[in-house]
């Protein structure tokens, strides 16, 4: 699945809204997949996961910093995120299904905050665009 | 997803032991998928889905056909199958949940058929390629 240039603007446009943020807006989106799909909380057994914890918001801010990366790099996603693909293909082995749950949850906290920009066409590319993102993190797996 | 050079070999392999029989595995594939997965059937409206139908039987042959294309050209699969995609695209528009469903079923049919051919790494590799037949077949959708 290819972005065009279109859908890359628009995930580079809402990013630049979303940077300032990112430490709240991860942990929203943490908070939020923790909730509505407690079965991600088995990936977390060595976290505090109530509301506002330090952990929580050290993590939301990690994987969000991450996305910001893909971003920046948005043209060369599996490069910038070579790493990270391998830490989840040899260490974390996050199902694969949990990534549709995150993008999901990340996509609800930008609407909120965001209800004007957040046209349908922005959000089918920042679905796109989380996908790949997905795509690459599982890539390794096999 | 990347195939390796072990998966091609392991695919490439299998698909000479399917040999002639290659026909008949994909109507049987069908016909296991409408069984036991009625929602597909949604897709065939136009066509009789009783056990042995002439339709299912040349449907099979087709999407098994198309397999073989692409095991043929196991290094271009994107290129192989470029028609068959714009035509998932622009006009079939299938679910993508459903190409795993027929994936799987292939797969049964391979291991009822030849048990002794799909080793685990034998199967892992038709997994992979067949998630990756999928991929090319569901990347124009947006």
């Amino acid at each position: 699945m290819t972005l065009t240039q279109a859908e890359k603007a628009a995930v580079v446009a809402i990013w630049t809204k979303v940077a300032p943020q990112v430490d709240a807006i991860g942990a929203e989106s943490l908070e939020r997949l923790f909730s509505s799909y407690p079965q991600t909380k088995t990936y977390f057994p060595h976290f505090d996961l109530s509301q506002g914890s330090v952990q929580l918001r050290g993590h939301g801010s990690k994987v969000l910093n991450a996305i910001g990366e893909a971003v920046k790099h948005i043209d060369d996603i599996r490069g910038a995120l070579a790493k990270l693909s391998e830490l989840h293909a040899y260490i974390l082995r996050v199902d694969p299904v949990n990534f549709k749950l995150l993008s999901h949850c990340i996509l609800c906290s930008v609407a909120a905050r965001y209800p004007s920009e957040f046209t349908p066409e922005v959000h089918a590319a920042w679905d796109k665009f989380l996908s790949s993102v997905s795509s690459v993190l599982t890539e390794k797996y096999r | 997803m990347v195939l390796s050079a072990a998966d091609k070999t392991n695919v490439k392999s299998i698909f000479s032991k399917i040999g002639s029989h290659a026909d008949e595995y994909g109507a049987e594939t069908l016909d296991r998928m409408f069984t036991a997965y009625p929602q597909t059937k949604t897709y065939f409206p136009h066509f009789d889905l009783h056990h042995g139908s002439a339709q299912i039987k040349a449907h099979g042959k087709k999407v098994v056909n198309a397999l073989i294309e692409a095991v043929n050209h196991i290094d271009d699969i994107s290129g192989a199958l470029s028609k068959l995609s714009d035509l998932h695209a622009q006009k079939l528009r299938v679910d993508p949940v459903n190409f795993k469903l027929l994936g799987h079923c292939f797969l049964v049919v391979v291991a009822i058929h030849h048990p002794s051919v799909l080793t685990p790494e034998a199967h892992a590799s038709l997994d992979k390629f067949l998630c990756a037949v999928g991929a090319v077949l569901t990347a124009k959708y947006r």
